[in-house]
């Protein structure tokens, strides 16, 4: 046996994609055309002065400014409303659905709910965003109701695959023979659920609420098509303000945001590895 | 003897898939097992064994037939109102749960109060001797200590029924041999019936009261070990419960005492009783152990010509080729009366004392 499994090692060794040429140089230039921006951002929102290609020295300023901007204020605020509650509905349903298509039998049409579920991943965004418009426009009409459900409703639709992903992976990692030994120990399928499943699949419902939640936090387009008058989230707002005048203030808040999402995808990852 | 039923199969079928794929797991089977037996389901692997269990426990439900616990129709209760536990193979342990927490689950889960459950998981880490381990979390404890976790669980609820569905395949050959004793053991404390699964034909007839040999989904017989293996009905339990020999011959007549049984040699010979038509061929098995290998070969029943001799310390087992040219083994004790030291290409007669042979169906 234990040639059988020395051999692919031994033959990996024969290609080997570190080896090809320039493959350092595509890797490094790769990284820098991705995170060097990034970076040149997050350091000119240190910088004292107000111009975005001149560095005149280390401050907080323009921290300062946004926080005391009311409008950046209420935007943040309307931001946190909606990426709280879609996090959470979008977490429920995806558990659900999560549930649904790996704790029954298997039944006709699994595997098309199971692309429809994971759908909003592939369809282009923009795609959504025009039809939730029209949709959504005409139930304005209809209704006269211009408040938040439309931007949650968007949202929790848009962050449903986002949290089934972690919450389907940790159902189908978990040994179902658990959930067989709870029902002969006399748990009925509701008290196995509240007893066994959940308290096991916790750290994937968890990492899923945080995906979902920094995915609508970021969320540019939907948002933008689908709010209302004066419904400017965080990222519609800095969209908004791009189009005038570009200031450093820009930048504080996009390494804020930036922040909170190196925040959470680092602790979804903690949590993830913590399992094993 | 005279224990009553716990669980009754009867005719009980289970079928899985749909229409092309669909196969039978089990096929008619019918077994009553008594209270306070410990009692094997034995078989090779994919033969139904587990499939039966899981039925006992309701993990899966039949197709055809009817599953009764002392008397009370069970096949369509869910496994969570049925008084019966489980020792799963891979001890399914609750990996969030502490020790103690997952052998008191199930009584958690009857609503029993606190003070009742605290007595009976103390009770149960006593009985397995675990009580050291009691509040350590089960991925910090041993294959065996494990083992005993998911014996202690199944238990604690003292259920009617326990089935344990080969729970000591994942053990060491030392652990093992110790948990068979104290399975049994357990099983006379509680009086608890238990249905145990295994492959392992020694294992089986070293702990069980009665044995039911499976194959293909079918029960091929229901004995008391002795039973199994001194007079096994079909060719099958024979040649999985140790070894063997099969010999053709001839049925010429048959009752309830016996049956008596012409050999290709033209000698006839006694065999314990069978199903078969007289004047019709059989098959006949008879243990190494129990031909005796003699010089005079006219009161032999057979005879042929030693190919091999080999000696393994207790025993020497003497491979003849007879004049049917059908191969035979016979296993001599060393330190036995009947030692003789046979060569290779020596002619030897065999003789079989009375009732040692059995017919035995395909």
């Amino acid at each position: 046996m234990a040639n059988l499994h020395a051999a692919p090692v031994n033959k990996g060794k024969l290609f080997s994609i570190y080896k090809l040429p320039g493959f350092t140089f595509i890797a490094v230039a790769c990284f820098l055309m991705l995170y060097a921006p990034i970076l040149i951002l997050v350091g000119y929102s240190f910088n004292s002065g107000s111009s975005l290609a001149l560095w005149e020295g280390l401050s907080l300023r323009w921290y300062f400014a946004a926080w005391e901007n009311e409008t950046v204020q209420g935007a943040t605020l309307l931001s946190l409303v909606i990426a709280l509650q879609a996090a959470l509905y979008s977490t429920v349903l995806a558990t659900m659905a999560a549930l649904g298509t790996t704790r029954t039998r298997p039944f006709r049409g699994q595997t098309a709910i199971y692309t429809m579920i994971n759908q909003p991943l592939m369809v282009p965004e923009i795609v959504t965003a025009v039809a939730l418009l029209i949709v959504f426009a005409t139930i304005k009409q209809a209704t006269g109701y211009q408040g938040l459900g439309f931007l949650v409703i968007a949202h929790t639709a848009f962050c449903i695959p986002f949290a089934y992903l972690p919450i389907r992976a940790r159902l189908e990692d978990m040994d179902t023979s658990l959930e067989t030994a709870a029902a002969d120990l006399y748990a009925t399928p509701w008290r196995s659920f509240r007893r066994v499943t959940l308290p096991l699949l916790w750290p994937g419902i968890l990492a899923g609420a945080m995906l979902a939640f920094v995915i609508s936090l970021d969320d540019v387009v939907i948002t933008e098509f689908v709010k209302s008058a004066g419904q400017d989230t965080l990222p519609t707002y800095m969209l908004g303000q791009l189009r005038r005048v570009i200031t450093p203030e820009m930048n504080a808040i996009a390494s804020a945001l930036l922040a909170v999402s190196v925040l959470l995808v680092s602790l979804i990852f903690l949590i993830n590895r913590k399992k094993t | 003897m005279a224990d009553p039923v716990a669980i009754s199969v009867n005719q009980v079928s289970k079928k899985f898939g749909h229409g092309k794929d669909a196969f039978f797991a089990l096929e008619q089977v019918s077994v009553d097992i008594r209270e306070n037996e410990f009692f094997t389901l034995l078989g090779p692997s994919g033969c139904g064994k587990t499939t039966l269990l899981r039925l006992i426990a309701g993990f899966e439900h039949p197709t055809t037939g009817h599953i009764q616990l002392r008397g009370e129709e069970i096949s369509h209760l869910p496994p969570f109102k049925r008084p019966v536990n489980t020792v799963f193979q891979n001890y399914a342990l609750f990996p969030h749960l502490t020790v103690a927490e997952n052998i008191g689950f199930g009584l958690e889960m009857q609503d029993k109060p606190a003070a009742e459950i605290d007595s009976t998981v103390a009770e149960m880490l006593q009985l397995v001797q675990m009580e050291s381990l009691r509040d350590r979390r089960t991925d910090q404890i041993s294959g065996g200590q494990q083992q005993r976790v998911a014996l202690a669980r199944a238990l604690a609820p003292h259920p009617r029924v326990l089935l344990l569905d080969e729970p000591l395949s994942a053990l060491d050959y030392k652990l093992r041999k110790g948990m068979q004793i104290e399975l049994k053991r357990m099983q006379l404390e509680t009086g608890i019936t238990f249905i145990f699964v295994t492959h392992d034909q020694e294992e089986a007839l070293t702990m069980s009261d009665r044995i039911a040999v499976m194959n293909k989904g079918r029960i091929l017989q229901i004995g008391s070990p002795t039973d199994i293996y001194d007079r096994p009905s079909h060719r099958f339990v024979a040649d999985f419960i140790g070894d063997t020999n099969f010999l053709d011959g001839e049925l010429i007549e048959a009752n309830s005492e016996g049956a008596v049984v012409r050999l290709s040699s033209g000698k006839t010979v006694k065999t314990g009783p069978t199903d078969a038509a007289a004047n019709t061929p059989v098959s006949i098995t008879v243990r190494p152990e129990q031909a005796v290998l003699i010089e005079d070969l006219d009161a032999a029943d057979l005879q042929g010509t030693v190919t091999n001799v080999m000696y393994s310390g207790t025993d020497s087992h003497f491979h003849i080729e007879l004049t049917s040219k059908e191969e035979f083994v016979a296993k001599v004790q060393n330190a036995g009366p009947a030692r003789r030291d046979w060569q290779t290409g020596q002619t030897v007669g065999i003789k079989f004392h009375s009732h040692v042979l059995q017919v035995v169906s395909d």
